[in-house]
């Protein structure tokens, strides 16, 4: 509803969000000295990355899933897509991948405008997209650079067994940590590895109390709309660095000073000030309408309290922690325990537990498209998260960075449904 | 007298735009419907103004079947009235077409051959008007009751007549048509009851048998009595896809899927599944015992299976969208198409044709193709419960209820099918009873 937000006419960003663009943008600027500064780069993707062990190799991430949503933000993707499609590659193809093979071919323009090198090494960690595998076959046949396979188990029981640490590490001993080695030059320094992990560890506290300070009402945070914007740092390139820290530490003042205010989330259109309803949110949003998509929510006083999402490149907030004193089997669990890495009934638990947890009157599942991996058995989880928690679940669809697939009238359509549905149940409960 | 008290609702659909009226009770008074047009505000008030002009109609029946002298006379004598107004409201629209057309006619690429075109015009006119009492006899069968399709049948047809290749062409004709038919539909005109009601009271009266006329004083005073009667709006509340566009604020617009849920609910109070087919989506929607929503799901991503792919089926075949259900009924070996992408069914049906298969046998399988999409949603929405009411335009169609009814047993078991003749009006209901909980001051029942 307009008026539930106090309307100014420029976007409105919180100090953090200041700093992450700055931390992004100097990435990003890191990226393209890569050929003067000689820094090598390595691909990988963003569940189960080894920011700490690339770092502790002075090793630069490039992660193709960052820059294809941030393409998506920046209304880059459709003509990437497009250049993807004119090289073969089925329109059924997950965005993520053709947006990145676009961009590769239409001369590696990263998303802030610098030109990407080109990795030095593809560090495939397999953590439960299938599609994983085909995308770095397609950048080993561009880059014909190695590939380092790291193969975490899929996590079907929900439980990470010793056994699976074990496997992890010996990989990460016998195939990942060579291959860094040959391609930085350096040897592996365990103890460097775990004054990084150190620093991890500190940001994580900060990030999973900046998660839970959602549990408060009214909530000082949108847990996926701005959630998107908090897990910037730690799930890609800053994870093990003191800007990494220094971010987290800004960001939790911030939010403590929005408590201590009773302030809610800060939307584009400034301070989302009424607060009717708590929602639980799977899946990613979508990018290229990220605004619009969460116009549709604020606008109707939604705010999101916990996402799934936020926890795809780790589960944080239910007690995982680096371990500076297990450098590398703190890496195996971490790999194991992502969010993508856990089975349907393991997420069905989470998204419970979500729901309980920060009393959502709510969930919402955003099913994308174009990713098979993850779409699959979404209604099944929404069946069983109604019944389980009688609480009720909408359905959207759209996709992560084809424009094409954003239907902004169907979308607002269902939103503003299954809102209205919510407030007519809340009537029902209340007493006459 | 008093004002009569009514609530509104109104629901802007991609095809056609519909309304309804309630009593404080939360009785029907009256209902409208129009074709959306591309202007929703003109839509809206239309259907509106059809609203009260119907509700008027039921007053007035109201008050005939009162009065034990006029009560026997009750049903020839509204069926009479309703026809001579609807005759005078047609021959109102076709004045404003009249002009219209001359307009369009002054335009400057006319202007060569003005004269002749605007004879042609003159001789369509007097044409169409002679086929008007023809549409409103007693016997009379309507393929619409837009005027658009009426009128656009008539002037065709005549258009057809008059046309000469050599001055008049009936491509020029059909041009001054487009033009002027915009003109006349975008224009609403309000106060229809006030204007028509006397005349078309004289008309009946005139030609009414003896057991009427005799009863002439009475009957014209219960006219009166409802022609100047006040209405007091208490509440209106909008839905369907144009909601944003009405005057309203944004607390008495409500999405279709509460309104189909809840006018569902009040049709059949046994509802538990909802099934809609509108013009541009499907929805399967699960009610509770108080009509309350539970959960729903929508067609996603493409309009594929929704009431447009039977319209373009319609065009495709050169028929009207009302003759598709019926030539589909007439099958006897339905033709098995997977497709309900609406283009491809197009292809399909091209495809079919040329192999020398008959048009009910591939009609039969197109209906099925898009109840094929429709039993995936409603399995996605938590699958059929018992009772099931079907609702939206394609709920008149009756090849597309049997292949409903089939696939619904087949899958499902015994189910008992709801389907109201006034199905189309169920989300314009469905908002109505919204408006009305308002204003009791309740959101729900």
């Amino acid at each position: 509803m307009s008026g539930q937000t106090v309307k100014t006419p420029t976007v409105q960003k919180e100090e953090s969000m200041v700093l992450q663009k700055q931390l992004i943008g100097d990435y990003y600027d890191s990226l393209g000295r890569a050929p003067e500064s000689g820094k090598r780069v390595v691909s990988t993707f963003v569940p189960g990355n080894l920011a700490e062990l690339l770092r502790s190799f002075d090793l630069l991430p490039i992660l193709p899933e960052i820059n294809a949503l941030q393409s998506g933000m920046r209304k880059l993707s459709a003509n990437y897509i497009a250049e993807a499609e004119k090289q073969g590659h089925s329109e059924d193809v997950c965005t993520y991948v053709k947006c990145d093979i676009g961009m590769l071919k239409s001369g590696s323009i990263g998303p802030t405008g610098v030109k990407l090198p080109n990795p030095d090494l593809l560090l495939l960690s397999y953590t439960g997209c299938f599609t994983f595998l085909k995308w770095f076959e397609l950048l080993r046949q561009e880059y014909q650079c190695p590939v380092a396979m790291l193969h975490v188990p899929y996590l079907s029981g929900g439980r990470i067994e010793p056994h699976h640490v074990d496997y992890v590490v010996k990989q990460l001993r016998t195939e990942v940590i060579p291959k860094l080695e040959q391609v930085s030059g350096r040897r592996y320094d365990e103890a460097r590895l775990s004054e990084m992990l150190a620093l991890s560890v500190k940001a994580e506290d900060d990030f999973v109390w900046v998660l839970e300070s959602a549990k408060h009402e009214p909530s000082p945070i949108d847990a996926y709309f701005g959630g998107v914007y908090y897990i910037g740092p730690i799930f890609t390139a800053f994870r093990g660095s003191e800007a990494g820290v220094e971010y987290y530490r800004t960001l939790r003042e911030e939010i403590a000073e929005r408590i201590r205010l009773g302030l809610g989330p800060v939307t584009p259109e400034g301070t989302m000030e009424k607060q009717r309803y708590r929602l639980v949110v799977e899946g990613p949003p979508n990018w290229t309408s990220f605004r619009e998509f969460w116009k549709m929510f604020y606008d109707e006083g939604a705010v999101v309290v916990a996402s799934t999402y936020t926890k795809v490149g780790g589960l944080y907030d239910r007690g995982f922690r680096h371990d500076p004193n297990r450098p590398l089997e703190s890496l195996a669990e971490y790999c194991l325990g992502c969010y993508t890495n856990l089975g349907l009934p393991s997420r069905v638990d989470l998204l419970e537990r979500y729901v309980r947890d920060y009393r959502a009157d709510g969930f919402m599942i955003n099913s994308v498209k174009s990713c098979n991996s993850f779409s699959v058995g979404q209604l099944l989880m929404l069946r069983q998260l109604e019944q389980r928690t009688g609480v009720p679940g909408g359905f959207i669809e759209s996709d992560l960075v084809d424009p094409r697939y954003f239907s902004f009238a169907n979308i607002k359509n269902r939103i503003e449904s299954y809102i209205q549905m919510l407030e007519q149940k809340r009537m029902t409960r209340m007493p006459a | 007298m008093s004002a009569v008290e009514i609530l509104l609702g109104i629901d802007l659909g991609s095809t056609t735009t519909k309304a309804i009226a309630l009593d404080h009770a939360g009785r029907v008074l009256g209902r409208g419907i129009t074709n959306t047009r591309s202007n929703y505000n003109v839509a809206s008030r239309i259907v509106r103004d059809e609203a009260l002009v119907q509700s008027r109609f039921e007053l007035v029946r109201h008050a005939i079947a009162a009065d034990p002298e006029l009560s026997r006379v009750e049903r020839s004598f509204i069926g009479a009235l309703v026809r001579n107004f609807r005759k005078q409201q047609h021959l109102e629209q076709l004045e404003r077409l009249e002009s219209a057309l001359d307009h369009c006619a002054d335009a400057l690429r006319y202007a060569p051959c003005r004269e002749a075109v605007k004879e042609k015009l003159h001789q369509i006119d007097e044409a169409i008007r002679s086929r008007v009492p023809g549409h409103f006899s007693e016997l009379a069968v309507r393929k619409s009751d837009f005027f658009r399709d009426l009128a656009a049948a008539d002037y065709m047809w005549a258009a057809e007549r008059f046309s000469d290749a050599k001055s008049v062409s009936f491509d020029v004709l059909c041009g001054l048509f487009d033009a002027a038919i915009l003109e006349v539909e975008n224009a609403a005109t309000d106060g229809a009851f006030e204007r028509h009601s006397g005349p078309a009271l004289e008309q009946t009266l005139a030609t009414a048998p003896a057991e009427i006329q005799k009863r002439a004083p009475k009957l014209r005073a219960a006219v009166e009595s409802v022609r100047t009667r006040e209405f007091r709006v208490l509440g209106m509340v909008g839905t369907g896809y144009g909601r944003q566009r009405l005057p309203f604020p944004k607390e008495q617009v409500r999405s279709e899927i509460l309104c189909h849920g809840l006018g569902a609910h009040a049709m059949f109070a046994g509802t538990r599944t909802v099934l809609d087919i509108g013009g541009q989506d499907t929805k399967a929607i699960q009610i509770d015992s108080s009509g309350i929503v539970t959960s729903f799901q929508m067609n996603d991503r493409c309009a594929a299976g929704c009431g447009r792919y039977l319209g373009y089926i319609a065009d495709e075949m050169n028929l009207g969208l009302h003759e598709l259900g019926s030539l589909a009924q007439e099958s006897t070996c339905s033709v098995k198409i997977n497709s309900t992408c609406t283009v491809f069914a197009g292809a399909e049906l091209r495809d079919r044709l040329s192999l020398g298969q008959k048009r009910s046998d591939i009609l039969a399988g197109l209906h099925r193709a898009i109840m094929l999409r429709a039993m995936s949603i409603l399995a996605r929405s938590g699958g059929i419960s018992d009772e099931f009411t079907f609702t939206g335009g394609v709920a008149r169609n009756p090849a597309a209820v049997s292949a409903l009814k089939e696939l619904v047993k087949q899958n499902y078991g015994d189910r008992t099918l709801n389907i109201s003749p006034e199905s189309i009006y169920t989300g314009a209901l469905g908002a109505a009873l919204f408006a009305q909980r308002a204003s009791e001051g309740r959101t729900v029942a």
